[in-house]
C-alpha cells in the first residue's frame, strides 16, 4: 500500500517537461516535492500566480503573497501575478496542462464529487468546478476507500457532483487506474497489493488486462 | 485629469444604504478592503448582500460584518474559515449562494465590460446548473451565467493616483481588478496615494475610468490566515 507521500511521488511521474500544473489542496500539494529536478515545470495557483515557489523561510512571509490554500508562499524567477478572471481564463481556456486534485468519490464514467456532503457544513466548491469542467488532463489523488472502508471508485457517485465525465486517471493507495469506455482500467498495483485486493475495494466495474505491474516510485 | 480622490473612508462610502449589494475584493484575507469594511461596520448598514470570494474569519474581514448581523446574503465560492458564518448559515439567518470561483470572477468581469451573460462549462451537470440554460458549443456542454448587478464595489490596491489609476501587488490582486467598474460606484482604497503623473502609465493595472472614488487607507493590518514557513 502507498502512503500519501508515495501517492504524490507516483503522480509526480505524470508531470512532464514544460507543463503548467495546478495542484489542489491535500495530497496534490505534496506532488511539487517530488517533481524531477531536470525538468522545467510551473505551478499555477488559481488565486493569481504562475511560478509558485516553496514556502518562505521564517521572517520572510508576505501577506500579499499566498496560494489558494491561503498559505504564505514565494515566487520563483519568471513568476507572474494576475487577477482572478485571468487566472480562470488560463484554466477554462485549457492553457494549464495538468490538474491534480483530491476527491470524495469518482464514478466509472469520469464523474467526480469532492465538494459537498449533504447534512454537513458546506464550505463551497472554490475553483474545483471550473478546474474539472475545463482541464483536459485531470488526475485524482485519493485513498481507494473512505474511513468506513467503503469504495470511493463507484459505478455512480452518490454525493453531489463537482463535474461530469472529466476524470481520466486516478492514483490511490492501492492502484493506478485509467477511466476508459465507462470503466476503471487497472494499470498498476501498489507493492504488496493483489489484483483481488483492488477488485474488492472497487465498487465500479474494473477491467484487468493481462498481468498488472507493480507501481515503481 | 479628473480627480477621484476623497478625503477619507467616510466620504468614500457616502450613499451606502440598507439592503444594497456590495462587491468586496480579496482572496481569504489577502487584498481585502480593510478600511471600507471597518466603515461599513461603523455605519451599521443592514441587510446587505455581499459578493466576495470568501467571508473572512470570525474577527476579521467580512467576519466583522457577520458579527453584527449586517449581512443578509453572501455570494461566494468558499466560506470555510468562519464559525459565526457557519452558525448563521445553519440557523437560516444568513442566505448563502455558493458559485464556482471562475464563474464568480467572470460575473464581475462581465459586469465591468457590459456583457449581460456568458456561457461557461463550470458546473454543467451539477446542482449549480439547476434552472439555468445550457447549450452545446464545440461538442461540449455549457451553462448560461449572468453578470452581477451591484451598487458598490469596494477594492483594495497597492498604489493609486488622483486619477483613480491602480496598481496591485502580488496575489493581493485577485478579484480586485475584476470588481472595478463592475458596480454603480467603485471605491478604491490604496496603501500609497500619489499625484497624477507619478505612476508610469505602462504599469497601470486598472485605468481610473473604472474607479469613482479613491482614498488612502489609514492603516493596514494585513493579517495572514495560514502562516506557513520552511526551515532555512
Amino acid at each position: 500500500m502507498l502512503t500519501k507521500e508515495q501517492i504524490a511521488q507516483r503522480i509526480a511521474k505524470e508531470v512532464k517537461n514544460g507543463y503548467y500544473v495546478n495542484l489542489g489542496i491535500g495530497i496534490p500539494t505534496l506532488v511539487a516535492n517530488f517533481v524531477r529536478d531536470d525538468i522545467e515545470v510551473e505551478f499555477q495557483s488559481e488565486n493569481g500566480i504562475l511560478g509558485m515557489g516553496p514556502f518562505p523561510v521564517d521572517g520572510e512571509e508576505d501577506p500579499d503573497l499566498i496560494n489558494a490554500g491561503k498559505q504564505t508562499i514565494t515566487a520563483l524567477p519568471g513568476a507572474s501575478f494576475f487577477d482572478s478572471a485571468t487566472s480562470f481564463g488560463m484554466i477554462r481556456g485549457q492553457h494549464v496542462d495538468l490538474t491534480i486534485l483530491g476527491a470524495m468519490e469518482v464514478a466509472q464514467n469520469g464523474d467526480i464529487a469532492n465538494w459537498k456532503i449533504p447534512g454537513k457544513m458546506v464550505k463551497g466548491m472554490g475553483g474545483a468546478m471550473d478546474l474539472v469542467a475545463s482541464a483536459e488532463n485531470i488526475i485524482v489523488a485519493m485513498m481507494h476507500t473512505n474511513r468506513a472502508g467503503e469504495s470511493k471508485l463507484l459505478k455512480q457517485c452518490s454525493l453531489p457532483l463537482t463535474g461530469v465525465n472529466c476524470v481520466k486517471k486516478i492514483v490511490t493507495n492501492l492502484a493506478v487506474l485509467e477511466i476508459k469506455e465507462g470503466a476503471f482500467v487497472l494499470l498498476e498495483r501498489a507493492p504488496g497489493v493483489s489484483v483481488d485486493d483492488i477488485r474488492n475495494a472497487t465498487q465500479g466495474d474494473l477491467i484487468v488486462n493481462g498481468s498488472i505491474p507493480e507501481i515503481e516510485l | 485629469m479628473i480627480n477621484k480622490t476623497v478625503a477619507n473612508v467616510t466620504e468614500a462610502c457616502q450613499g451606502i444604504k440598507d439592503g444594497m449589494t456590495f462587491m468586496l475584493g480579496g482572496f481569504g484575507l489577502s487584498g481585502i478592503p480593510e478600511n471600507a469594511i471597518a466603515e461599513l461596520v461603523r455605519q451599521n448598514v443592514k441587510n446587505v448582500t455581499c459578493i466576495s470570494n470568501n467571508a473572512g474569519v470570525d474577527d476579521f474581514g467580512l467576519g466583522l460584518l457577520l458579527q453584527k448581523h449586517q449581512i443578509k446574503k453572501m455570494i461566494s465560492s468558499y466560506v470555510g474559515e468562519n464559525a459565526e458564518f457557519e452558525r448563521q448559515m445553519l440557523s437560516g439567518e444568513l442566505e448563502v449562494e455558493l458559485i464556482p470561483q471562475g464563474t464568480l470572477a467572470q460575473r464581475c468581469q462581465a459586469a465591468q465590460a457590459g456583457i449581460p451573460a456568458f456561457y461557461t462549462p463550470a458546473g454543467y451537470g451539477t446542482e449549480v446548473a439547476e434552472g439555468k440554460e445550457s447549450r452545446e458549443f464545440n461538442g461540449k456542454m455549457h451553462i448560461l451565467e449572468s453578470a452581477f448587478n451591484a451598487d458598490f464595489a469596494f477594492v483594495k490596491a497597492w498604489k493609486g493616483d488622483e486619477a483613480g489609476n491602480l496598481i496591485f501587488k502580488g496575489t493581493a490582486r485577485n478579484f480586485n481588478p475584476n470588481m472595478c467598474g463592475a458596480a454603480k460606484i467603485t471605491v478604491a482604497e490604496v496603501e500609497e496615494l500619489v499625484p497624477a503623473g507619478t505612476l508610469d502609465p505602462n504599469q497601470v493595472h486598472i485605468p481610473g475610468i473604472f474607479v469613482q472614488r479613491i482614498f488612502k487607507g489609514e492603516a493596514y493590518e494585513k493579517r495572514i490566515e495560514q502562516r506557513t514557513v520552511r526551515k532555512k
